[in-house]
């Protein structure tokens, strides 16, 4: 484990970065210095590149091998800041490598390869990498890299930060540690999240010690043996850090690091398996704001927390109780787009639920988005308030407002997509489903950053779409509250659940006629249960 | 010679190089990279891109010569190749490689063989113009002159 005389954090978000190695303090002058360690076999690009970043002020070490690289960073643990590597190399996978990195040293990773196919650069996403970039590399794009290095240590340092705050609050209460990632999804506990009960639980023991800044452990593979060895006694699905830690039984080693690598572990089994076992992982950001809200769809308390404009929350009061009924459009503002979105994200849930109760409703999405809704259209949705109980939220658009009703059956799609995602093989859609619509999904500094550049988008189904963009910074709500998790996994798992729409997407449909979770969605959504 | 002569000489045939798709934006790329510090950097990373694609040239061609051709080798020479060239700029090499790869997903023996011909054709011309380019860049240096930096619409 490192001791304090690793890296110090200040204030990352700004350049005033401190970046420690071996005594040499480099300050102001960042991102200058930036040690980067560049892995590919091929002499050409290595050369090449090694020298467009000595260009661009770096610290370079270059390798041409993986094996190399690796004992490299092994023996010199806080000798460098980012690693940039070819997926395609002679002794070892690129991706593995990357894992290797992950999870022993937790160093930012940027894959690069000719190849662009989008299968890979989601396996690029889903291992983990924080970047992608696409052979031949332009300097340009290696101005940029030191970005990554900044988000990585503001994110854990926020994580170390995080005790009774604001956001905290707003979480229900610790749930058990036992609860697995699987099972939360049944619980109707959106935030039920592995990282948030992970916060929670480091925010506890937070309480507990004095310090701030908790050294950064180091998982080195005699280290990382043991914690599997340990995961594998107790069964990967009762295995929680503080059982993990005492079979350990490794001095220094605290509960919070032992939960944030079995969530990076737990991540890195479900990419093997190729199954996603329950996105609410992903949800993690999309629950936060609903905590309390899950069941019952709670405008109030949306609006409370500041998510559901306060428009949108009285005219959906107001239509969800067929009170406008005699409207014949409802005087929707039309809310800014992102407002929409952060609207939206809660609104994930509801439509699932939507979907199962309101099959030939026409339903309207009244949040915000103007729409021409008539007064028939109105009286569905009062129908399917009723119907619905609590949820007035429209989820799948009536075929007249399809293009409206597009972003938010998007997002719906999302979360539920999500639970699929990596399953799915139009998961490598996920950078690109937004492309054609002419917005880089990760275009609004997402924590992942996952820039394929290229935009060719895969598998859009559904023509109509063209609020992508809408879409995209919904997609960027979510995002923002990656934060707490851990590097990049999370925010580089929940991309591809929305890649997951573009076949979702294609229930668009049928969603006139009839709005069926059985798409796909609900299964990963057992929320679902509780609304209905 | 004189260096003005040569000096345009030189800029002539680069363009040409240009305009017909031998070299592409990214062989800007190095030249911009090379500077004072680093003065021979364009001719060290072409060296080494010949080196290196004649290697792999050499084992597509025995790869090739397999009675049982293993396609996923192949590819991955293919793949390597690409890359290589790509990131020198050596346009109409990395195309003729992108082809290659579709056919060695296709498993077509044939068409893969009748590529590697292409790509081997490509290779033997970009070289031969790069060594040229250079011979003439180096005899500007020689003769006291300064290599002229290549302006191009793109």
């Amino acid at each position: 484990m490192n001791s304090s005389s690793g890296k110090s954090y200040m204030s990352t978000a700004s350049s005033s970065v401190i970046w420690k190695a071996g005594g040499d303090v480099v300050a102001d002058q960042f991102p200058a210095g930036l040690r980067v360690l560049v892995v590919d076999d091929d002499p050409t690009c290595l050369m090449i590149l090694e020298k467009m970043l000595k260009a661009c002020q770096y610290n370079v070490t270059k390798c041409n091998r993986a094996e190399t690289a690796l004992s490299m960073l092994r023996e010199n643990r806080n000798g460098f800041d980012i690693v940039i590597s070819d997926v395609h190399m002679p002794d070892m996978d690129g991706f593995k490598l990357l894992e290797h990195i992950g999870l022993e040293m937790d160093l930012p990773v940027i894959m690069m390869s000719a190849d662009d196919g989008k299968n890979v650069v989601m396996k690029g996403v889903t291992h983990g990498a924080c970047d992608y970039l696409i052979k031949p590399v332009r300097i340009e794009a290696l101005k940029n890299i030191w970005q990554h290095v900044v988000r990585k240590r503001k994110n854990e340092w926020k994580d170390f930060e995080q005790s009774g705050s604001v956001e905290e609050g707003d979480r229900q209460p610790k749930q058990s540690e036992d609860a697995d990632y699987s099972s939360s999804a049944n619980e109707g506990n959106w935030k039920s999240s592995k990282r948030r009960k992970d916060d929670e639980d480091e925010n506890d023991e937070r309480d507990d010690t004095s310090t701030l800044k908790k050294p950064r452990v180091v998982w080195s593979v005699e280290l990382h043996q043991q914690f599997v060895a340990a995961v594998n006694q107790l069964g990967i699905e009762k295995a929680v850090p503080k059982k993990i830690l005492e079979l350990m039984n490794v001095p220094g080693l605290t509960r919070e690091n032992v939960a944030s690598h079995l969530q990076k572990y737990r991540l890195y089994l479900r990419r093997l398996s190729g199954v996603s076992q329950h996105p609410s992982n992903l949800n993690n950001s999309f629950m936060n704001p609903q905590d309390a809200t899950f069941g019952p769809l709670d405008l109030q308390a949306l609006a409370a927390t500041g998510q559901l404009p306060a428009q949108s929350l009285a005219t959906l009061q107001a239509a969800g109780l067929g009170r406008s009924t005699a409207k014949s459009g409802i005087p929707m503002p039309l809310v800014d787009q992102r407002n929409i979105f952060s609207f939206e994200n809660p609104k994930l849930r509801f439509g699932e639920a939507q979907q199962h109760v309101n099959n030939n409703k026409q339903m309207n999405l009244l949040h915000g988005i103007p729409t021409t809704m008539e007064p028939k259209q109105l009286a569905g949705l009062h129908h399917t308030a009723q119907s619905m109980g609590n949820m007035n939220m429209p989820v799948l658009s009536h075929g007249s407002q399809s293009s409206q009703n597009n972003p938010l059956l998007m997002q719906m799609a999302q979360p539920q997509a999500r639970g699929q995602m990596l399953n799915d093989s139009t998961v490598g859609l996920a950078p690109r489903l937004l492309s054609p619509m002419g917005q880089p999904m990760l275009s609004n500094g997402m924590a992942t950053n996952v820039s394929t550049r290229n935009g060719v988008p895969e598998n859009i189904r559904a023509p109509s779409y063209n609020p992508v963009s809408q879409t995209s910074s919904m997609l960027n709500f979510p995002m923002n509250h990656t934060s707490e998790l851990p590097g990049n996994s999370f925010p580089l798992v929940s991309t591809p659940g929305i890649s997951n729409l573009a076949p979702k997407v294609a229930f668009q449909e049928d969603v006139n006629s009839e709005i069926k979770g059985s798409v796909g969605f609900m299964p990963s959504y057992d929320i679902f249960n509780d609304l209905t | 010679m004189e260096v003005g002569q040569m000096q345009r000489r030189l800029v002539d045939y680069t363009k040409s190089l240009f305009m017909e798709g031998f070299l592409d934006a990214q062989f800007l790329q190095l030249q911009q990279l090379q500077d004072e510090s680093n003065p021979d950097f364009v001719v060290e990373v072409v060296s080494l891109f010949f080196d290196d694609s004649e290697k792999l040239l050499n084992d597509l061609t025995m790869a090739l010569d397999q009675p049982n051709v293993d396609f996923k080798k192949v590819d991955a020479h293919v793949h390597q190749l690409k890359g290589s060239s790509s990131s020198i700029g050596a346009q109409r090499v990395k195309n003729a490689c992108i082809a290659f790869r579709s056919f060695c997903e296709e498993q077509n023996i044939d068409a893969t063989l009748r590529c590697l011909q292409q790509v081997k054709q490509e290779y033997y011309l970009v070289k031969n113009k790069l060594e040229t380019m250079l011979r003439l860049e180096q005899q500007i240096v020689a003769a006291g002159g300064s290599i002229p930096m290549i302006e191009l619409g793109f």
